[in-house]
């Protein structure tokens, strides 16, 4: 039982339009799994699929190798990107009413909530209505929810909108936690650096496909350009940069320094190792700076859907 | 898992809790009691005015037609002409002139009578005038002729054909008035009931589109659970209403007619006329008596079983209906396009049970539309007090309970798409799409 969540060649159709077409992904157990893709590209339907609110019209959901059932419902928790509450109903009658429907006692649910509300310092907003709590505390009530029936697979479609960096960071650290304490993670978003901060595996889906998966750095090695940005101190700048380049192929970089230095981008071939180039460097001009460039998960985001 | 009762919970007890559905419940029966005593005391008013009436009767035959009451004076003129009378008239401020031309001939008199007046005259007040002059001519006509008044008098009969079916049933006319007024109110409340608490459940299924709740819901529940336990949750409440606004309206009642005892004077003197000519006349006795056994041999049980079943099926049918239009729209506005459809079968009905129920509560009209699901509530329950066979009430319901379940599932397809579906008004074209998704 390596995966928690597999699904096989899910197709979905809504009239003419293929929201879905043979789209296949495997999410690991214990992993945090961002999936990524363009606005429309599919992403919420295969979402919906996942947690039985629409049926494929072809193809398979497993869920730890079992074929997704009604009863698996409790195995999930989602939080929707279009999220909300009862505006006229308090927010403790309201919690209790959806871990209830989520399969949890009454009994089990209130424990278990006064734990996250106290955890999360809003223990004082039990008796109020969700109309007099602010954007950002109603999220805070909804994250609660989604996680309180302790499932195997949770589920997040931008979890941090709305929050300022002080509580998307505390959200962000109960997520990590809960992948801590075994639960699998999917993370819908297009914030970028959320997903290269948590996420261990990636897929990408652009219109109706998937384009790319696999391990977040596996998918970077793949993308890597062997290019190395480093800062140079030499007394002619223009002589030094004119021996690297019989050497290499190079390009002006940009990056923030405290000293005044030559910034290059370099690029190496297939089989020049980046020792080869520090010695080089060395023995003409002082390195202040030498890093590789990794490609970020932004460059791929936007070469990959480019391309195709 | 079964979260239907935990919906339904949730559904009534928003409901009843909310502060403007207390605020109906305990004010709509205040409203409509002021309301009616309202109209009563301002009718009263409208009667209590005193009218002055002149009469100028040239032909001399008829001015002791005319005999003065609590609201009407009648002046009788003389030895004035025409022109002079009507000064006079407008002179004292009176509400008008009756003029009475002589004339040879008793139908010719009859012609020429005029009345005079300021404004428009009450209708009321000029049939009751009529009714007089008519009589008092006739009369006079027939002495005229030399008949014998008393004799013709004697010789009126009256005429009651007393009912009675195959089956050896007396029935009267009073007794069909009063199955009219059980089937009528029946088929009435189950109208307004629909209309009140259908258009709760679209709001209440709207509202949570809007709050964006939904989606969070749906991932716990089948859509199909949530609209039911909205539709039963609602109806609940609703039933709750109105047992409150039965007793309520009871107790307003009671209290009412004690505190306006003017009102509860006119009801005892009346009820106590009713008694006492029951007494003198052994006749109306008698139809007390027939009256009573109608109501015993109505079929009671059968119309109240009837009555559950039918008004079940029918809230069912229309108010999975309103489930599905507040599911397509994204805020009340945008329903009316939506609402027509549904409107329209639903007032029909209430048309047709009125109108050829009464005429005729077996004929073909009635007994179609008792038999069309759409219609079939409303009128089925109107037509059976007048006598229904079982098997025809068992094929009705059948239908009803098919069609029911059509449009449960047709509701269901449109309120699971419907429901994820935001900012684009959606056409018939689009809902019809959105059943093959």
């Amino acid at each position: 039982m390596k995966n928690a969540l597999v699904t096989n060649s899910v197709s979905k159709n809504f009239g003419d339009f293929r929201a879905l077409n043979n789209v296949s992904i495997t999410v690991p157990k214990g992993s945090i799994f961002g999936l990524l893709g363009p606005n429309g590209a599919g992403k919420t339907t295969l979402i919906r699929i996942i947690n039985q609110i629409t049926m494929p019209d072809t193809g398979s959901v497993l869920l730890d190798d079992q074929p997704l059932q009604p009863h698996h419902i409790k195995d999930i928790g989602y939080l929707p990107e279009e999220r909300g509450l009862y505006k006229t109903m308090k927010v403790g009658e309201q919690a209790l009413y959806l871990a209830q429907l989520k399969g949890l006692s009454k009994a089990e649910a209130k424990k278990r909530l006064k734990y996250w509300f106290e955890k999360l310092e809003i223990g004082d907003w039990w008796n109020k209505k969700i109309q007099e709590l602010s954007k950002g505390m109603a999220q805070k009530i909804q994250f609660v929810v989604t996680v309180l029936h302790q499932p195997k697979l949770l589920i997040f479609d931008e979890p941090f909108s709305g929050f300022d960096p002080i509580n998307a960071n505390l959200i962000k650290d109960e997520i990590l936690q809960l992948r801590e304490e075994g639960a699998t993670v999917i993370f819908s978003t297009h914030r970028m650096e959320s997903v290269e901060e948590l996420c261990d595996d990636i897929a990408l889906i652009h219109e109706s496909n998937k384009i790319l998966e696999g391990k977040l750095i596996d998918i970077k090695r793949q993308y890597k350009t062997n290019t190395f940005e480093v800062g140079l101190v030499a007394n002619n700048e223009a002589q030094l940069t004119k021996i690297i380049n019989d050497k290499f192929t190079i390009s002006p970089a940009v990056y923030k320094s405290l000293n005044d230095e030559l910034k290059l981008n370099i690029k190496l071939k297939e089989n020049e190792s980046s020792n080869d180039l520090l010695a080089f460097l060395t023995s003409n001009a002082q390195v202040n700076h030498f890093n590789e460039l990794v490609p970020t998960v932004n460059d791929i985001f936007i070469q990959t859907v480019k391309n195709n | 898992m079964n979260h239907l009762p935990l919906i339904i919970k949730r559904e009534y007890l928003t409901k009843v809790k909310n502060k403007s559905f207390i605020i109906m419940t305990v004010l709509s029966p205040l409203i409509m009691i002021a309301l009616f005593a309202l109209v009563a005391y301002l009718s009263q008013l409208n009667n209590n005015k005193e009218r002055t009436i002149s009469i100028l009767d040239e032909s001399g035959l008829l001015s002791n037609v005319f005999i003065n009451t609590e609201h009407t004076k009648y002046n009788i003129l003389s030895d004035i002409s025409l022109e002079d009378a009507k000064q006079l008239v407008e002179e004292n401020e009176e509400y008008g002139l009756l003029y009475i031309e002589n004339r040879q001939h008793i139908f010719a008199i009859a012609k020429a009578i005029k009345f005079y007046s300021e404004d428009t005259p009450s209708l009321t007040l000029l049939s009751s005038l009529e009714t007089k002059l008519e009589k008092k001519l006739t009369d006079l006509k027939l002495l005229e002729d030399g008949v014998d008044i008393e004799k013709l008098k004697s010789s009126e009969t009256q005429i009651d054909i007393a009912q009675e079916s195959f089956l050896g049933e007396q029935s009267s006319k009073t007794g069909n008035i009063m199955k009219l007024a059980f089937g009528g109110l029946a088929g009435y409340l189950l109208f307004m009931f629909i209309i009140i608490y259908g258009n709760m459940i679209m709001r209440s299924v709207i509202e949570e589109k809007t709050s964006r709740i939904i989606e969070v819901i749906i991932s716990s529940v089948k859509p199909v659970q949530l609209m039911l336990g909205k539709i039963i949750g609602t109806s609940l409440a609703g039933i709750t209403q109105f047992l409150i606004w039965m007793i309520l309206g009871g107790v307003l009642l009671t209290v009412a007619t004690t505190i306006f005892n003017i009102d509860l004077m006119q009801m005892q003197t009346s009820q106590q006329e009713i008694v006492q000519q029951a007494i003198e006349n052994p006749d109306t006795n008698a139809q007390a008596q027939i009256i009573f056994n109608e109501f015993r041999s109505l079929p009671i049980l059968n119309l109240i079983i009837a009555f559950v079943l039918f008004f079940i099926g029918g809230y069912l049918l229309y108010s999975s209906l309103y489930a599905s239009v507040g599911a397509a729209v994204d805020n009340e506005t945008d329903t009316q396009q939506f609402m027509m459809p549904i409107l329209v079968p639903l007032i029909l009905a209430v048309y047709v049970g009125i109108f050829t129920v009464i005429e005729d509560p077996h004929g073909t009209v009635s007994v179609v539309f008792s038999y069309i699901p759409f219609t079939s509530p409303v009128v089925m329950l109107m037509r059976i007090p007048f006598g229904v066979p079982i098997w025809e009430q068992l094929i009705s319901l059948g239908l009803l309970i098919g069609t029911f379940m059509f449009t449960v599932w047709f509701a269901a397809k449109i309120y699971r798409v419907g429901i994820l579906m935001y900012g684009k008004k959606p056409s018939y074209k689009d809902i019809y799409k959105w059943l093959k998704y």
